[in-house]
């Protein structure tokens, strides 16, 4: 049986993470290739909805990037995004998605080190978790 | 500051002697209208909207049933406002969530003086005609639910009202205040200056107080409560999964009556009736394709997901989405446990204060830092 890759879900802000994973990338930093990542114009964008759906369709994890509070492009979309996360983690959590699974991180444009530090830190930490209790695919698990 | 009026009655009387008092408020222009709820011709209660007194002798404020959540009602008639001025007569859950919608902009209580009654609890709407045809009253009703006995006849008031901490309702001008007043007596309570003014221009005077009440009151939240706990725990141990939730949910077909009963699903048009999950015949049979089958109707749990991460922070536990599920799926216990959980996160109550502000719609620089563990 093959190492369990866990699958990330990634809703990167435009202006500062995704620009971060853009950074990494030009800067040849490499980061797990565990994270698919999905550009949004800002973290407050980030419906409920799109995180629900992926941890239903078996995202090991779902890792939401916007601006430092204070640098949001659009004044306060990350604060918005703070609090409904703060939400959606608990409801999450009551039916068994554990809180360790659903990031939220503040990545500016210019930390591309930070990038990759996240990334791979949430990858190693989901690889000793195991996978999702959604995760129809993962090594071990019946199709059904 | 107690502000009771004290009106006793004789058997049978009760409603007659209300219908009395709000007759005298009409007749002086306190209001133009009442909404209340009322006998109707063919059977059953529900809330009428009654502009003419002489129909007022067939009111039933405290029928214990409520087919529709009152603020929904409330807000149909407010959100767009007639300039008109009208008494409502709730009950507590219908209060919460008509606070929940005021602030949402749904619904608007300027013009409306609000009265509460305490609340024993409801029975479905099927139980409550069955007992109504028996001959059973709001009065013996009282009668029986004050002394702890709801059950009649092989019906209960529903589940969510034997779990409800909160009999009495706040936040309104007046009160119908039965419990801890004795069977013979009900004891009208004035909180606001509006609520005063109403009194005085219908000539009643306040100055009586009812002993036993705070006692009796404390005692049936204590006992409310208690069941509320046992209730959540229950819940908790057997539904820790998506997967024990798609059991729970097994029996859904995505009709949305939930929502559509809800007070607080405060959405003009739900995103899981729009194009957004209108999908075309070869995207369901990609989705069939990757695990051999797909249940339709598709996004079920998604449906019930979403609406917990919309609704769950106004829920006032009034388990109108359980008495209005087709397939008798016990709905309250999900959304009540989740609610309890993402009100707790922001020290949110739904319906407690018409001054707390929604908890996502207001947001600060440093709060919350837990969430991302980050400090620059």
């Amino acid at each position: 049986m093959s190492e369990f890759e866990p699958k990330i879900v990634g809703f990167f802000c435009n202006w500062c993470t995704f620009t971060a994973a853009d950074l990494a990338g030009t800067s040849r930093l490499s980061y797990p290739h565990n994270i698919k990542i999905i550009r949004m114009m800002c973290s407050g964008m980030v419906d409920p909805k799109y995180v629900i759906k992926a941890f239903l369709n078996g995202a090991d994890g779902v890792l939401i990037g916007g601006c430092w509070p204070g640098d949001c492009h659009y004044i306060n979309g990350n604060l918005k995004a703070r609090r409904r996360v703060a939400m959606l983690t608990e409801i999450l959590k009551e039916y068994g998605i554990d809180e360790k699974r659903f990031w939220l991180r503040w990545i500016a444009a210019s930390e591309g080190t930070m990038l990759r530090e996240v990334v791979s830190e949430m990858t190693a930490k989901l690889k000793a978790l195991g996978p999702s209790p959604l995760n129809r695919e993962a090594p071990g698990k019946e199709k059904k | 500051m107690a502000n009771f009026i004290k009106l006793s009655f004789k058997k049978g009387e009760l409603n007659q002697k209300l219908a009395d008092i709000f007759k005298g408020m009409m007749e002086k222009g306190v209001v133009n209208a009442l909404l209340a709820p009322m006998k109707q011709p063919k059977r059953g209660v529900m809330l009428t909207l009654v502009t003419d007194p002489f129909h007022l002798e067939a009111i039933d404020p405290f029928a214990p049933v409520a087919p529709v959540n009152g603020a929904k009602v409330v807000s149909s008639i407010t959100a767009k406002p007639s300039g008109r001025k009208m008494a409502a007569v709730l009950r507590s859950c219908e209060i919460r969530a008509l606070v929940e919608l005021c602030k949402l902009k749904q619904a608007n209580l300027e013009d409306v003086l609000l009265i509460g009654i305490d609340c024993l609890g409801r029975y479905e709407n099927l139980d409550f005609v069955k007992l109504q045809a028996a001959g059973e009253t709001s009065e013996s009703f009282i009668v029986k639910a004050l002394a702890g006995n709801t059950e009649n006849s092989g019906c209960d008031v529903s589940g969510a009202c034997k779990i409800c901490e909160f009999p009495v309702a706040d936040n309104v001008d007046l009160r119908l205040c039965i419990i801890g007043t004795g069977t013979d007596a009900l004891y009208i309570e004035s909180l606001t200056p509006k609520g005063d003014q109403a009194l005085e221009t219908v000539g009643l005077k306040t100055g009586d107080t009812p002993g036993g009440r705070e006692a009796a009151v404390q005692q049936l939240v204590k006992k409310r409560k208690e069941a509320c706990d046992a209730a959540f725990a229950q819940y908790r141990a057997s539904t820790h999964s998506i997967d024990a939730l798609e059991d729970k949910l097994a029996n859904c077909i995505n009709c949305y009556n939930c929502r559509v009963a809800c007070p607080v699903c405060y959405c003009k048009e739900c995103v899981f009736v729009t194009d957004t999950f209108r999908h075309n015949g070869d995207q369901y049979m990609g989705w069939a394709d990757t695990f051999g089958t797909l249940k339709m109707p598709t996004d079920t749990i998604f449906y019930h997901l979403t609406r917990m991460s919309h609704m769950s922070l106004f829920c006032v536990g009034c388990g109108q989405c359980t008495s209005a599920c087709p397939n008798s799926i016990d709905l309250m216990p999900i959304f009540r446990t989740a609610a309890q959980k993402t009100q707790e996160r922001f020290n949110y109550q739904a319906g407690r204060s018409h001054d707390e502000k929604q908890p996502l719609t207001v947001f600060e620089n440093d709060e919350l830092v837990e969430v991302t563990g980050q400090v620059k």
